[in-house]
C-alpha cells in the first residue's frame, strides 16, 4: 500500500469509528436522558404520562403510608405536591419533612410511581437537587454559602 | 506547636516548589547546569517538608486535637484508630494534602530514578512538576487551610461521616490518588518535551513505566471503589456512573490508550503527536475530575461541603494547566519529526485502532458527565444521564474492542498476517461460541449477558493461547527454554487482557443476578438463586461510635447450612446518621449479599436479598489486570533507570 494509500485507510477508520460512537451517543442523548423537576414545575410543564423524570422536594409530614414493602407518601416543594407510589426498601435517611429525589414514572392518574428514592446524607451532604429546588421555594433552611 | 510547624512546612513547601519550577526552567534555557540540578533536591526536600505538614495534621486527628477545626468537624474521640488515621484524607482540607503529598512524592521519584534522560528533560520536566505543586500548595494555602484553629476548643468533635468509617478509606483514595496524580509525571515528561522540542523513542521509553505505575494504581483505586461502594451501600450495585466515579473512569481509559500508543512510539517510532497528545490528556482528565469533585459542582459522598471560591481557584488551576499544555502543543507539535506510516494490518495498526476505540469510549464518558453540567448552565434545565446512556453507547464500542484485543496480540509488528493471526485463535473462536451456546442453555436471558460472556471467555481463551502457542517448541526442554526467554512484558500482556476478559464475565453475569424484596419472618426460609436465606435472631449491639441492630442470617441449600452472614443497621449519635452493613458471603465465585430495613413489631424484619453469580470476577479481573501492569513494569527493559543500558547502543529487540 502507498503511503497515500495508508493514510487515508487511518483516517477514514478514524472517521468511521468517531462518527459511529458520536451518532450513538445523539441516539442515547434522545432517548435516555431523565429531566429533574421539583413537584411545581411538574405541574406547569404538563408533562405526558409515561415520561421517565426525577422529582425533588420534600417528604411532606404525615403523608408516609406503609403497607408490607408497598409506601405511599407525598413528595412537596410547600407550593405543589405530588402522590408517590414505590415498592421496596427505602433508604436508611428517609424521614418525614427531609429531602428526597425520586426517579420513576408518571402514571396516568398524575401520580408518579417511583422505582428508585435517595434520600439526603445529612445537613452537610444533602443532594444539591434538593438543595436548589428548596432554594428556589425559598424554604431553605441550611446555611446558604 | 506541631500543628504550627506542619502549617510552617507547608508554606516553605511552596517556597520550594516556586524553586523548584523556576530555577531548573531557567538553567535549561541557559543551558546552565548547575541552576539544573537544583531541580533534583528541591523536589525531594518539597516531598519531605509536605510529608511534614501531612505527618503533623495525622498527629493533630490521632490525638483528637479539638483546636483544630478540620478535626472537629471530622474526627471524635471514641472513633476507632485506623479511622482516625485514614479520617485525615475523609475531609476536603485532608484530601487535597493528600493530593499534593502523591504530587510531590511522584517529583521525587522522577528526581531518584530518573537517571537516563539529559539533564535538560529532567530539569523541564521537574519544573513542570514544581509549577503543579505550587499552584495546588496555594490552593491549600489560600482556600483549604487543614491547620485552621478555632477557639475556645469544644470537647468532642461531630465524627466522620458513617460512610466514611470503613476499612476502604484506607486503601481507596490513596491507590487512587496514586494513579490520578502518577499521571502528573507523564504529564510533566510530556511538557518537557514540547518545551524542548526534541522527542524520540527513548522519551515513550521514559515515559512508559511511569504511564503503567500510574495505570496499575488507578486501576486497583477504581476496583476498590467500587468494591466499598457496593457492599457499603446497601443495594448491591458497584457503579452507578455518578459524574465522581465517571471522573477517575476518564483518566484510566486516556491512561490505558496511552500504555499502547506508547509502545508503538517506543518500538516503531509511530504516533509520536498522538502519544504527546494522550499524556496531556490523561492528566488532564484527573484535573478536570479534580475539579469536579472538589469545586461543589457536583453532590456525593465525594464532594464534602462546597465552597465556591473553591471551585473558582481549581477552575483557573485548570484552565491554566490544561490550556498550558495545549498551546504548547498545538504551537510545537507540528514541529516535532513525523513518525513513521505503516501498514493497517500489523500490530501498531491494531494498537491504533485500539486507541479509536478507547478515545470513543473516553469522550462517550466525557460526554455523559459534562453534557448534564452544561445544559444545566445554559438552559437551567436539569436533567441525569445514567446507566442507560452508557450503556447504549459503550456496549456498542467496548464489545468489539474486546473481539480485537486477542487479533491485535498475534499480529506481528510492521506487516501482520490477519488470515494466520485468525486461524491461531480458532480455538479460542471454538470455545467462546461454545461458552454462549452453553451460556444460552443454561440461563436463556438476557441476550446480551449471553453473548458477553461468550466474548469474555474468547478474550481469556484467546489473549492466552497467544502465550501458549508463543512458548510451544518442538519438545518440552525447547518449549521451557522459550518460557525462560520470553520478556516479562509478553506475559503482561497476556494477562492484563485475560484480566479484562474476567472483569467483562463478570460484568456480563450481572445479568444473570436474582433479586428479592422480603418481609423476612423469623425461622421461615426464602428462595433466592440457588439458595435459600432465613433469619435465626435479630438482636442490638453496641459498637465503638454507634449503636446497630443486626441480623443472623443462615444461607442454606438442601437444607445444609452453608454459611451465617450478619446484615446489620448502625446508627451514630455524633451525626445522628444511619447506615446499612451488607451481609456478604462469598460461594464460589458468586456471592450472596444482604441487607436488613426497618424491623416491625410482629418480629418481620424488611431486607433485600440478592444472589450474585460471578460477581467476584469483576474485581478479580481488574487485580490480574493490575498483575499484569506490574508484570511488564518488573521487565528489565522497562524497568526504571535500567533504560539507558537497553539504550545505548541502537539494538533493535530481538523479537
Amino acid at each position: 500500500m502507498t503511503r497515500k494509500g495508508k493514510r487515508l485507510t487511518l483516517i477514514a477508520g478514524a472517521m468511521a469509528i468517531l462518527g459511529l460512537a458520536a451518532g450513538l451517543m445523539l441516539f442515547a442523548l434522545r432517548d435516555n436522558i431523565v429531566f429533574f423537576y421539583t413537584p411545581s414545575e411538574l405541574a406547569k410543564k404538563q408533562t405526558a404520562s409515561g415520561a421517565r423524570l426525577r422529582i425533588g422536594g420534600l417528604v411532606k409530614e404525615g403523608t408516609v403510608v406503609k403497607n408490607g414493602q408497598d409506601v405511599r407518601f407525598t413528595v412537596t416543594d410547600k407550593t405543589s405536591d405530588l402522590a408517590v407510589s414505590y415498592t421496596g426498601l427505602l433508604p436508611d435517611l428517609f424521614r418525614e419533612g427531609q429531602g428526597v429525589v425520586v426517579d420513576g414514572v408518571l402514571q396516568p392518574d398524575g401520580a408518579f410511581r417511583a422505582d428508585s428514592v435517595l434520600a439526603k446524607h445529612d445537613e452537610r451532604y444533602m443532594p444539591r437537587d434538593v438543595a436548589d429546588a428548596l432554594k428556589k421555594q425559598g424554604v431553605w433552611q441550611g446555611e446558604t454559602k | 506547636m506541631i500543628v504550627e510547624t506542619g502549617h510552617y512546612a507547608l508554606v516553605l513547601a511552596l517556597a520550594l516548589a516556586l524553586a523548584q519550577f523556576a530555577i531548573p526552567f531557567i538553567g535549561a534555557r541557559l543551558n546552565d547546569a548547575a541552576l539544573m540540578r537544583v531541580a533534583r533536591p528541591a523536589a525531594i526536600t518539597q516531598f519531605l517538608f509536605i510529608a511534614l505538614s501531612y505527618g503533623a495534621l495525622t498527629y493533630a486527628h490521632v490525638v483528637s486535637d479539638f483546636s483544630l477545626v478540620n478535626v472537629i468537624e471530622n474526627s471524635h474521640s471514641l472513633k476507632p484508630f485506623i479511622y482516625k488515621i485514614s479520617g485525615v484524607w475523609g475531609n476536603h482540607e485532608g484530601s487535597m494534602l493528600l493530593w499534593v503529598l502523591v504530587l510531590s512524592l511522584c517529583g521525587a521519584l522522577i528526581a531518584i530514578f530518573s537517571t537516563s534522560m539529559t539533564d535538560r528533560l529532567r530539569a523541564d520536566a521537574l519544573a513542570v512538576q514544581g509549577l503543579l505543586g505550587a499552584a495546588f500548595l496555594l490552593f491549600i494555602l489560600l482556600t483549604s487551610n487543614p491547620f485552621a484553629r478555632v477557639a475556645p476548643a469544644p470537647w468532642e468533635g461531630r465524627d466522620l461521616n458513617p460512610i466514611l468509617q470503613d476499612p476502604g478509606l484506607a486503601i481507596h483514595p490513596p491507590l487512587l490518588y496514586l494513579g490520578y496524580v502518577g499521571f502528573s509525571i507523564v504529564f510533566s515528561f510530556a511538557a518537557a518535551a514540547l518545551i524542548g522540542g526534541r522527542i524520540d523513542a527513548g522519551w515513550a521509553r521514559v515515559i512508559r513505566p511511569w504511564t503503567l505505575f500510574a495505570w496499575i494504581a488507578l486501576t486497583l483505586g477504581i476496583a476498590m471503589g467500587s468494591y466499598w461502594a457496593y457492599y457499603t451501600l446497601g443495594w448491591g450495585g458497584f457503579w452507578f456512573w455518578d459524574p465522581v466515579e465517571n471522573a477517575s473512569l476518564m483518566p484510566w481509559i486516556a491512561g490505558t490508550a496511552l500504555v499502547h500508543s506508547a509502545a508503538v512510539m517506543e518500538k516503531r517510532e509511530a504516533l509520536k503527536v498522538w502519544t504527546i497528545f494522550l499524556a496531556i490528556l490523561a492528566f488532564s482528565l484527573s484535573l478536570l475530575g479534580t475539579f469536579l469533585v472538589r469545586s461543589g459542582v457536583l453532590t456525593s459522598v465525594h464532594a464534602f461541603a462546597s465552597d465556591p471560591d473553591r471551585g473558582v481557584f481549581i477552575l483557573a488551576i485548570l484552565v491554566f494547566f490544561i490550556g498550558g499544555a495545549l498551546a504548547l502543543f498545538a504551537l510545537r507539535a507540528g514541529a516535532l519529526p513525523v513518525g513513521g506510516l505503516f501498514s493497517p494490518i500489523s500490530r501498531e495498526g491494531a494498537l491504533v485502532l485500539n486507541n479509536l476505540l478507547l478515545s470513543a469510549c473516553c469522550a462517550t464518558v466525557v460526554v455523559g458527565t459534562l453534557y448534564p453540567l452544561a445544559l444545566e448552565a445554559i438552559t437551567g434545565e436539569k436533567i441525569s444521564v445514567g446507566a442507560p446512556f452508557f450503556n447504549t453507547v459503550l456496549i456498542p464500542i467496548a464489545l468489539p474492542l474486546a473481539l480485537l484485543m486477542p487479533i491485535g496480540q498475534m499480529l506481528s509488528w510492521k506487516r501482520g498476517d490477519l488470515a494466520a493471526a485468525l486461524q491461531r485463535l480458532r480455538i479460542a473462536f471454538i470455545v467462546g461460541v461454545a461458552a454462549t451456546a452453553a451460556f444460552g442453555a443454561w440461563y436463556g436471558t438476557p441476550f446480551l449477558s449471553i453473548v458477553t460472556a461468550g466474548i469474555a471467555i474468547y478474550l481469556v481463551v484467546g489473549t492466552l493461547s497467544d502465550l501458549a502457542l508463543r512458548v510451544r517448541g518442538n519438545s518440552g526442554r525447547a518449549s521451557l527454554k522459550r518460557l525462560a526467554g520470553l520478556p516479562l512484558s509478553a506475559f503482561g500482556t497476556s494477562i492484563a487482557h485475560a484480566g479484562m476478559g474476567l472483569t467483562l464475565l463478570g460484568l456480563a453475569a450481572t445479568g444473570w443476578g436474582v433479586e428479592t424484596i422480603v418481609a423476612m419472618k423469623p425461622l421461615s426460609y426464602y428462595d433466592v438463586g440457588p439458595y435459600q436465606i432465613g433469619i435465626d435472631s435479630v438482636s442490638p449491639r453496641q459498637g465503638p461510635n454507634y449503636s446497630e441492630v443486626y441480623a443472623v442470617m443462615a444461607v442454606r441449600k438442601d437444607g445444609a447450612t452453608l454459611a451465617t452472614i450478619e446484615p446489620a443497621k448502625r446508627f451514630y449519635q455524633a451525626r445522628r446518621m444511619a447506615r446499612s452493613e451488607a451481609g456478604i458471603v462469598t460461594l464460589g465465585l458468586g456471592q450472596v449479599y444482604a441487607a436488613i430495613g426497618d424491623s416491625h413489631e410482629d418480629g418481620t424484619i424488611d431486607a433485600r436479598l440478592y444472589w450474585k453469580p460471578l460477581v467476584t470476577l469483576i474485581w478479580i479481573g481488574a487485580l490480574v489486570m493490575a498483575f499484569g501492569g506490574a508484570l511488564s513494569l518488573a521487565d528489565r527493559r522497562l524497568r526504571i533507570g535500567v533504560a539507558r543500558r537497553a539504550a545505548a547502543p541502537a539494538l533493535e529487540p530481538a523479537e
